[in-house]
């Protein structure tokens, strides 16, 4: 690993002005991701900014839900009782990933903020956009059985490895941060906070640089009782997701009167199945109901040479997510 | 006495040269051992073959276990160090207080600064589980935790479990259930399952739990809840029946058979004379 400065945050003000300081340093909170960077030469910076001893812990109600700190663990937020009788689906989506030792070092925004997990771009032998932009895509050509379905280009093709981020984005959840100023914070939708690779994956997040994320709020809803985190696999257990679903629906007379269906593992952001949703809602629940909608969605896949099974896949994972939910085996 | 020639002149002949035994004379003073130790050493340790060379180790590593007990005299050297940052934290009781690269990673300041080699370095990027500590009440992995933030920490290693000779009950239904084979994911392992024991005294979901909005404390896993909770820890030997075997035992607070044992000095004489025959009989 290369040298690089130790500085510790004292506050939220004070951990912005370091940052932005240094346009070499970066933020360190739970470090599974960014410490794993530098011990591959992926990420060089010259300065961490230490600022797990920011006080952005708290998980409590607010007027428009649950705010949820962003340093709180992994851990302590999938636990935390408010989260799991109000918002089961984030914790079984926090639970899905990982390993209990990672879900305890982990904190949420820096769950959010994590990097892809393709192999050319820990690769530093070969081009990768997102690490040298410019310099191409080695996964494109290259094995790419893990990779995206949905909105890649040409200069990049891999997934955003988060379970946490896909409950988040079919809960409509809001990312709170702090602008560099560090006195004024604002809001970023969920669904706006990653971004399709387009023409500069380097650039994937909504965070300009310096920018700290203080929370995540989850807005009130009726999905509780009826949702379900279905996660695909090559393990059961501690391994990425091949494809994973987030679907909630909240029923009412007998039908669906609003549907949230989100799918990890197919794009370089969470993605939420718009289409898919607008097809469920007015309808009886029923298998052929969820199949239609999963088909719907799945439609405007785009495989690349090696993941072709991921449509097949998407199409099977989104129906029986669909049909846990509605049988509330979350609860 | 440095002239290894010299030594190996005296291993041949067998006879003691005057200068020898003045230098064991000295070390044997450094050393602090008089009395009957002493003449038993120039008795049979030097007419043994065993040698001021022999006698040179042993201060060395007596030297080496002073050095341990003060790390501040160690670490007072590295001054020099280019990010260097100061931590001052617990490990396994004990208050250390050490000066280390920013670099270092948990693992590494256990491993080569402080000597408790019982943590494994495994895969070093967070796959494996075998450098899994307990900080502040929960299991990490060592390898990715910057020893840099363990600021007035509290961790426990493999080495804190025991207290004094008495197994932790994980470390001993370990044994008892052959949760091992080579050993070495083994430490992590245990970390592992001593933390898992509080996670499901307080309570705490893993992706196995089935309903996620009903929470209770002092849970009592299945054997699909131990293996998912402890996903995290490769054992590349396939020892799992016996490590979910170990923490079922220890969990349930239930005392379960073994299902090997020792043969006994019997059964080893029958499967000798047994092998014997077999080759009479091949020949």
């Amino acid at each position: 690993m290369r040298p690089f400065k130790f500085t510790k945050a004292k506050d939220e003000a004070d951990a912005v002005r370091l940052v932005s300081a240094n346009r070499d340093a970066q933020y360190i909170a739970g470090g599974t991701n960014i410490v794993d960077l530098m011990k591959e030469d992926v990420r060089r910076p010259n300065e961490l900014i230490d600022i797990s001893g920011l006080k952005l812990t708290r998980i409590k109600t607010i007027p428009s839900g649950l705010s949820i700190g962003a340093l709180a663990t992994n851990t302590d937020t999938a636990n935390h009782p408010l989260v799991r009788q109000q918002f089961p689906l984030l914790s079984q989506a926090i639970l899905a990933g990982a390993s209990a030792q990672i879900r305890n070092m982990a904190t949420n925004g820096g769950n959010l903020m994590q990097q892809v997990r393709c192999w050319y771009f820990y690769d530093v032998a070969v081009a990768c956009n997102r690490r040298e932009p410019g310099s191409g895509c080695s996964a494109l050509g290259g094995l790419n059985r893990r990779y995206a379905i949905f909105g890649w280009s040409e200069s990049c093709v891999a997934v955003n490895p988060s379970d946490m981020a896909v409950a988040l984005a079919a809960l409509d959840a809001v990312v709170n941060v702090t602008e560099t100023s560090g006195t004024t914070g604002y809001g970023i939708p969920i669904t706006e906070f990653h971004k399709l690779p387009g023409d500069a994956p380097h650039r994937d997040k909504a965070l300009e640089p310096g920018e700290l994320i203080t929370s995540i709020e989850l807005p009130r809803n009726n999905f509780a009782a009826n949702s379900y985190y279905l996660k695909v696999g090559e393990r059961t257990s501690y391994s990425f997701a091949l494809v994973s679903v987030a679907a909630a629906l909240e029923l009412a007379g007998g039908r669906i009167k609003q549907a949230r269906v989100a799918l990890g593992g197919v794009a370089n952001k969470p993605w939420r199945a718009y289409d898919a949703e607008k097809m469920l809602v007015g309808k009886t629940p029923s298998r052929e109901a969820f199949e239609a909608a999963a088909a719907e969605e799945m439609k405007k896949a785009q495989p690349l040479e090696h993941n072709e099974y991921k449509v097949e896949l998407g199409r099977r994972a989104i129906t029986l997510a669909l049909l846990r939910a509605f049988k509330g085996a979350a609860e | 006495m440095n002239d290894h020639r010299e030594d190996e002149d005296y291993l041949l002949n067998g006879e003691e040269r005057p200068e020898t035994r003045a230098d064991g004379e000295k070390l044997l003073d450094e050393l602090g051992i008089f009395g009957v130790a002493r003449r038993r050493f120039f008795e049979q340790g030097l007419a043994g073959g065993l040698g001021v060379f022999a006698l040179q180790l042993l201060a060395k590593e007596k030297a080496l276990a002073a050095v341990e007990t003060a790390p501040d005299a160690v670490f007072a050297e590295n001054a020099g160090l280019e990010n260097a940052v100061r931590v001052s934290l617990k490990i396994n009781g004990a208050a250390q207080s050490v000066e280390i690269d920013s670099r270092t990673a948990l693992v590494d300041l256990l491993r080569e600064n402080l000597g408790l080699t019982g943590t494994k370095k495994g895969c070093d990027q967070g796959q494996c589980g075998a450098c899994t500590v307990i900080v502040d009440g929960r299991r990490v992995l060592s390898c990715l935790t910057l020893a840099a933030r363990c600021e007035g920490k509290t961790v426990t290693t493999v080495e804190g479990l025991a207290k004094g000779d008495e197994l932790h009950p994980v470390q001993a239904a370990f044994i008892k259930h052959d949760g091992f084979q080579c050993g070495y994911c083994t430490p992590g392992q245990i970390c592992s399952a001593v933390a898992l024991l509080d996670e499901a005294k307080n309570g705490e979901a893993s992706a196995a739990t089935k309903n996620l909005r009903a929470t209770a404390r002092d849970l009592k896993l299945s054997d699909e809840e131990i293996r998912e909770r402890m996903s995290g820890n490769v054992c590349r030997c396939g020892a799992y029946p016996g490590i979910v075997a170990a923490i079922r035992e220890v969990q349930a607070g239930r005392e379960t058979a073994q299902y090997w044992q020792f043969a006994t000095e019997e059964e080893i004489a029958a499967a000798m004379s047994a092998g014997e025959e077999e080759r009479d009989a091949a020949v």
